[in-house]
């Protein structure tokens, strides 16, 4: 369980985080989504007590990260830049790592085995691919079996094997009962692996939510429906709230209900319905569509899409 | 190089805690334990003790043997306060460079590669952490230095032997000049270690450290003599060495007594690692 409240980190005038309140909760893997400098990272700095926060609390199975005499058992940590001395030997590293939190040699080689490394332990890790440096970090983030872990960006650089191993890895750990936070910028990814979104955008929380209400939120999420009776069928759904537009050649679509209720309406009143087909939004149309607004470095200075509509 | 990927159920947990079971040692321990596996796990540890020690045998040999042929020319009336036991220790002044370099890089590197933040993040006591690694790199440099001193000194009083003007470790002083350069390269080694944690950056570390003891005592020269005399012998180089004896690089003048000289020196790096607890305690890592 991670708990954060009120949480603000500025560096000098920029402020990286605004805010923050959420909850991480064990059991399910949790998507941490945000644009480039949404302050995905800071907060997982300041998570893991290497950044103070400026104001509000954050704690990790209940404690604050600094209070943890050792850390290991309890949570786990990948970060996205490579923490890896590159003239020192895999196995060294993780030595150094784990004498600090008395875990057994014995596990080193555990975590080696289980990410793949065994082969290269001996190697310097300054040789390494981005691929084989990130399952360096995944090794050490496993080494004291945490109950949280925290990994920013941990399939930056992996090919789809490792792709596939990591998802994989994730929901087992979450499975038995784990905290399991991942940030990412690559929404496909996220829609196999994560339960659960937290959403940034510049500092600021835009969602909390499981993965499927995020894409249905999504205005990209629409109904299309066919019917000899346009213009009756939807006044009657624009009754019922539901926003309707006249789709091409005759079908309309209609926003902010689902096929079910359209279906079933289309039936209450004796209108027949010729198609009925639910448009969903992908996971990355709905997240280009909630951060719009909190992208830095767009390519053009458009505002707000709204604006082009009036 | 292919990577074989493991197998797909990886982390289920049918095994015992993977804490060993003396978990109630203390955490200072497991921490100079992991600085200890870092420090002996990369190469440029072992090349910088190496160039420290050639340093203090080679050197210190090389200037004794010419001290011998001067000695020859020159005749005993010239040398008046010549020490032959910290005489033979003179090499210290090359050893000190690549000490103050290990010391300012145990820190640095952490911040250069970026591995503090693994390092913090496995050990959130930071300044538990400075404590281990000052402890660990301390001694290294402590038996490094006087491992060599030793071997400085003996090679030293072989030399100066064929002029029979040598002395012998178990006369007086001698002894602690041997231990006592051991001690300052610890010491300088530390004091280096402060500036490298406050400094963060290698080059602006060892520059730091290069002023203080190399170019600070050649600044003050430029002064009125009866200041040079007054400041040199509390400035940390002079101080610190006071423990060592007349080398050949001793600023002329009145020293502070051995001990007092050393513990000023002991002070000035105590000051430098208590600021950087400080810091490093409350900066972003």
């Amino acid at each position: 369980m991670i708990e954060i409240r009120g949480l603000t980190k500025r560096y000098g005038p920029t402020v990286a985080v605004d805010g923050l309140t959420f909850d991480v909760v064990p059991g399910r893997v949790t998507g941490f989504l945000g644009p480039n400098g949404a302050g995905k990272s800071t907060t997982m700095r300041v998570i893991l007590g290497l950044d103070a926060p400026t104001a509000g609390t954050v704690t990790v199975a209940g404690r604050r990260y600094r209070a943890l005499r050792r850390p290991s058992p309890v949570v786990g940590a990948m970060l996205e830049a490579a923490a890896i001395h590159p003239g020192r030997s895999t196995r060294s590293h993780l030595r150094a790592l784990a004498a600090a939190n008395a875990i057994s040699r014995r596990r080193v080689d555990e975590v080696l085995g289980l990410t793949g490394l065994d082969g290269v332990a001996g190697k310097r890790a300054g040789g390494f691919s981005l691929g084989m440096t990130q399952r360096l970090g995944i090794a050490a983030a496993l080494l004291g079996d945490p109950q949280v872990l925290l990994l920013d960006e941990p399939v930056n650089g992996l090919d789809p094997d490792g792709v596939a191993w990591i998802r994989t890895l994730l929901r087992s750990l979450a499975g038995e009962g784990r905290t399991v936070f991942v940030s990412s910028h690559l929404m496909s990814e996220m829609a196999l692996t994560a339960d659960h979104l937290i959403v940034i955008g510049r500092g600021r929380l835009i969602a909390d939510t499981t993965v499927e209400q995020f894409v249905r939120q999504s205005s990209g999420s629409w109904v299309q429906v066919r019917s000899p009776e346009p213009g009756r069928l939807a006044r009657l759904l624009r009754g019922h709230g539901a926003v309707v537009e006249a789709g091409h050649d005759g079908a309309l679509a209609v926003r902010g209900t689902d096929a079910t209720a359209v279906g079933d309406l289309a039936a209450r009143h004796g209108i027949a319905v010729h198609e009925l087909v639910a448009r969903r939004a992908s996971l990355e149309e709905a997240f280009m569509e909630r951060t719009r607004d909190a992208v830095d470095y767009q390519p053009h200075p458009a505002g707000p899409a709204t604006a082009t509509w009036a | 190089m292919t990577t074989t990927t493991p197998p797909a159920e990886p982390a289920r947990t049918a095994r015992p805690s993977p804490a060993r079971p003396g978990r109630s040692r203390p955490l200072a321990w497991d921490l100079a334990r992991s600085e200890w596996i870092k420090l002996c796990t990369v190469r440029s540890t072992y090349w910088t003790l190496l160039a420290a020690a050639t340093g203090m045998i080679a050197f210190g040999a090389l200037l004794t043997a010419a001290y011998v042929r001067h000695y020859t020319s020159a005749g005993p009336a010239a040398q008046p306060a010549f020490d032959p036991a910290a005489y033979s220790l003179s090499g210290f002044f090359l050893a000190q460079l690549a000490i103050a370099v290990l010391g300012v890089v145990v820190m640095t590197s952490e911040y250069a590669t970026g591995s503090i933040r693994s390092t913090l993040a496995a050990a959130p006591q930071r300044i538990t952490v400075l404590a281990a690694k000052a402890a660990v790199f301390g001694a290294v440099a402590a038996a490094t230095g006087i491992a060599s001193a030793f071997a400085a000194f003996f090679t030293g009083q072989a030399i100066l032997a064929h002029k029979g003007i040598e002395a012998h470790i178990g006369g007086p002083g001698a002894l602690r000049s041997v231990a006592g350069a051991g001690l300052y390269l610890a010491v300088l080694g530390l004091l280096a270690l402060g500036l490298g944690t406050l400094l963060r950056r290698t080059a602006g570390a060892v520059a730091a450290v290069v002023g203080l003891v190399l170019v600070l005592p050649v600044l003050v020269q430029g002064l009125p003599p009866a200041w040079q005399a007054a400041i040199t012998r509390y400035l940390p180089s002079a101080a610190g060495q006071a423990i060592i004896g007349r080398t050949k690089f001793t600023p002329p003048g009145h020293l502070l007594s051995p001990w007092t000289g050393f513990a000023l020196f002991c002070a000035y790096a105590a000051a430098a690692l208590a600021a950087a607890a400080v810091v490093l305690s409350r900066r972003d890592a």
